[in-house]
């Protein structure tokens, strides 16, 4: 959209104030996420810029905050044998880490395994009640997460307690069952890590089939009958024909349900004890009980991840469109 | 070969040698339907149970709540019996008192005492310790009840109190979702309206219907510039400045209400600059967080990226050559912008706009971190409904309005947008 020449003073005035105001905007929406970079680096224990950092005075920046990530929570922090071990295990944000990209991991598999096969069959033109099971599957992404937290909530812990009875009930008749009843009898889904994962799961859902039908909606249903008709079994088709060409919708749709997990508090909240305890819960109660620059060094550290996830995504839209430009349509 | 020899007006057709005739051919075409519907059914089942079992029946669950209440009815069965007979005005009788005396005796012997004293209390404030009271002192109690009973407290014989017993004692209820609408559900079954200083609810929706409302708008007007702006521009540029949407799009929400708590507080990036300016003066710095306005700002950041990704992939796919008609018909620049192309981006805006409406009505971290007391939302309620008075019921209840607010409009985004036309990114 260059301005042509034969443009007159008016035009170009409102060529340049549209601009203008363009700018602002994209100010206002990246400027909060730069804002968080240089703050991390404060050597004194302030969520502002100091005078000192404004001048630009090396003493003013330091990395304290993001040893404080490390340290915070530690049994000995000044112990230089075992700081590794002591780090892993007892440091905070050390502990939340790992809780958020193991829930994320496993909610993602399990949201993506069955996510992709329901888009793969609900964008079959046989499939019966098509819109509404699709609407039903869709449902998680706009309910309100404090409802989806207490329901979660209040349905784990009544639905475990019925896996328990029956586990009670299955005990008393002996040999494996008995084994098998008092696992049941154990079983809890409230305040565990597999009680979090599933929650997440469900939260992931939506953007998978969103992602793989989007993707499946160029797709040419008759290269599945030239395999068939090759003598390919369904499994091989899927995997040979279908896979690598859904395959970019898929790892969008994982991608997004890594984030919708890494990023969910509300589940957690309701969900999760000390023990389950994520980044973004941890940040939560962070910025409720007392605001250290400590949350500015992890938020940077989040900013610099999803930097890496945009490149990735990036790239991946790349080869996508490479490869359906030799797709014959 | 017999085929080919009646190939008449019904010629029957041959499957491996075997003549069949319409009758049969329909029928065996029914069978491969509905065997290619079934497997079709098949890849979609594990998900479809797997959210029933771990979204829809929970969801279910937890709402009925709204409607369900045993606590009382549960624990008091025998004055649960003689209150249903009871016609909410006239003097309790004996037999009643006897029945209460008796239930009063079990629940303070298993120690539920306390939460019958909390279901109650709920109905008629202040006969909390009325219970837990008489429950210390409930086997030094003697026939006739009614007389010894108010001799203890002179409480019992309040009408108030057996009234509040009578809504109480009812197990299937519409009093939680009468309460989250600022009614009042009475002891003989009618309702009225709460009375003037406890109506919060609905005050409350208004206010969440108002915040999403005016997010919606912003996203809207900052959206539409730079959509068509990213539009319009060489695919070269755009895509630079299409980052410039995407990392706040994926950027936690945590660490983009961090951020805003770092640009608006009194100390805040914002507020340096406005004094740096001249603009305010040291002392007078603004309140721009924990209000209103912050939930505002905060929350019409975070939402931008879902206006903005819709708009574009829309404005993408108008021509620009249908501006340039216009235009060569003699229409001015605005007229070509608004009768040509504005109409065309209606679905982009009604697909952002929706949704955007839809994700901030039910929003809850935002508010709850930079809200304050003014600028927190129907979600947050909810929340310190289930944390702090521990009343799970009317949760529910205000859960299910505003469920139910939000299904009207997935329901709108359906009919104008199409579920399968959602896209991400």
């Amino acid at each position: 959209m260059a301005i042509p020449a034969y443009a007159g003073w008016g035009e170009r005035l409102w060529y340049y104030t549209f601009r203008f105001l363009c700018g602002l905007i994209f100010l206002f929406l990246i400027s909060p996420i730069l804002i968080v970079l240089p703050l991390s680096f404060n050597a004194e224990n302030y969520f502002s810029f100091t005078p000192g950092m404004l001048g630009l005075d090396p003493d003013a920046f330091s990395l304290r905050h993001y040893k404080d990530i490390l340290t915070n929570g530690m049994a000995n922090p000044e112990r230089l044998t075992g700081w590794w071990s002591d780090a892993w295990n007892n440091a905070q944000w050390i502990r939340s880490m790992r809780n958020s990209f193991f829930i994320g991991f496993f909610a993602t598999i399990i949201a993506t395994v069955l996510g992709t096969l329901a888009a793969v069959g609900l964008s079959r033109s046989e499939m019966p009640f098509k819109k509404k099971i699709m609407a039903l599957l869709i449902s998680p992404m706009i309910v309100p997460l404090v409802i989806t937290g207490a329901g979660i909530f209040r349905g784990f812990s009544d639905g475990a307690r019925l896996i328990n009875s029956f586990g009670a009930w299955l005990a008393d008749f002996g040999g494996p069952l008995t084994w098998i009843g008092n696992w049941l009898n154990e079983f809890e889904l409230v305040y565990t890590h597999l009680g979090v994962i599933l929650s997440h799961a469900v939260l992931g859902t939506p953007f998978v089939i969103i992602t793989v039908t989007a993707t499946l909606v160029g797709f040419d249903q008759s290269l599945v009958r030239a395999a068939y008709g090759m003598g390919a079994t369904p499994l091989r088709t899927f995997f040979k024909v279908q896979m690598p060409l859904i395959l970019p919708g898929v790892i969008s749709g994982a991608l997004f349900a890594f984030v919708t997990s890494f990023d969910e508090v509300v589940v957690v909240i309701a969900m999760a004890s000390v023990e389950q305890r994520t980044i973004p819960r941890q940040m939560f109660s962070g910025i409720r009980e007392q605001i250290s620059p400590t949350i500015l060094a992890v938020a940077t550290i989040l900013v610099v991840l999803s930097i890496a996830l945009l490149a990735t995504l990036e790239l991946i839209r790349r080869r996508g469109e490479r490869l359906r430009g030799v797709t014959p349509a | 070969m017999t085929a080919i020899a009646n190939n008449s007006a019904a010629a029957p057709l041959t499957i491996d040698g075997v003549i069949i005739d319409d009758a049969e051919l329909k029928k065996r075409l029914d069978k491969a339907m509905f065997r290619s519907r079934f497997r079709a059914f098949l890849l979609v089942l594990p998900l479809l149970l797997f959210i029933v079992f771990s979204f829809i029946l929970p969801i279910a669950y937890f709402l009925m709540q709204g409607i369900y209440d045993s606590s009382f009815s549960s624990k008091m069965p025998e004055v649960t019996k003689s209150l249903k007979d009871w016609d909410a005005v006239s003097e309790p009788t004996e037999e009643m008192y006897a029945a209460l005396a008796a239930d009063l005796r079990v629940v303070s012997a298993n120690k539920t005492i306390g939460r019958v004293a909390t279901r109650v209390n709920r109905e008629f404030p202040g006969s909390r310790s009325l219970f837990t009271s008489t429950g210390r002192s409930i086997s030094k109690l003697e026939a006739p009840y009614k007389e010894s009973l108010v001799k203890k407290k002179k409480k019992w014989a309040d009408i108030r109190v057996w009234q509040g017993m009578k809504t109480a004692s009812r197990t299937w209820t519409p009093g939680y979702y009468a309460a989250a609408v600022d009614l009042k559900l009475n002891a003989d079954g009618s309702i009225d309206q709460q009375v003037e200083k406890r109506r919060i609810h609905i005050k409350l929706f208004l206010r969440t219907l108002k915040i999403s409302f005016l997010v919606t708008l912003f996203c809207v007007v900052l959206g539409y510039p730079i959509a068509f702006l990213l539009a319009t521009l060489p695919v070269r540029t755009s895509n630079l400045l299409l980052i410039l949407v995407l990392l706040p799009f994926w950027t936690s929400i945590l660490v983009r209400t961090t951020a805003w708590i770092a640009m608006l507080q009194s100390q805040g990036v914002v507020n340096d600059l406005l004094v740096y300016f001249g603009v305010t003066d040291d002392g007078s710095r603004y309140s721009l967080i924990y209000n209103q306005l912050g939930t505002l700002i905060a929350m019409t950041h975070i939402l931008l990226p879902f206006m903005v990704l819709p708009l574009y992939s829309v404005m993408k796919g108008i021509p620009p050559s249908y501006m340039r008609a216009a235009k060569s018909l003699g229409a001015t620049n605005w007229t070509a912008f608004w009768r040509v192309y504005a109409p065309q981006t209606i679905p982009g805006i009604g697909a952002g706009g929706i949704l955007v409406f839809i994700v901030a009505i039910g929003y809850y971290i935002t508010p709850a971190l930079v809200g304050g007391q003014e600028g927190s939302m129907i979600s947050n309620f909810i929340d310190s409904h289930m944390r702090q008075t521990l009343n799970w019921n009317l949760a529910a209840a205000l859960g299910g309005v505003l469920l139910f607010v939000v299904l009207i409009f997935y329901w709108l985004y359906d009919r104008i947008v199409g579920i399968d036309n959602m896209k991400l990114g």
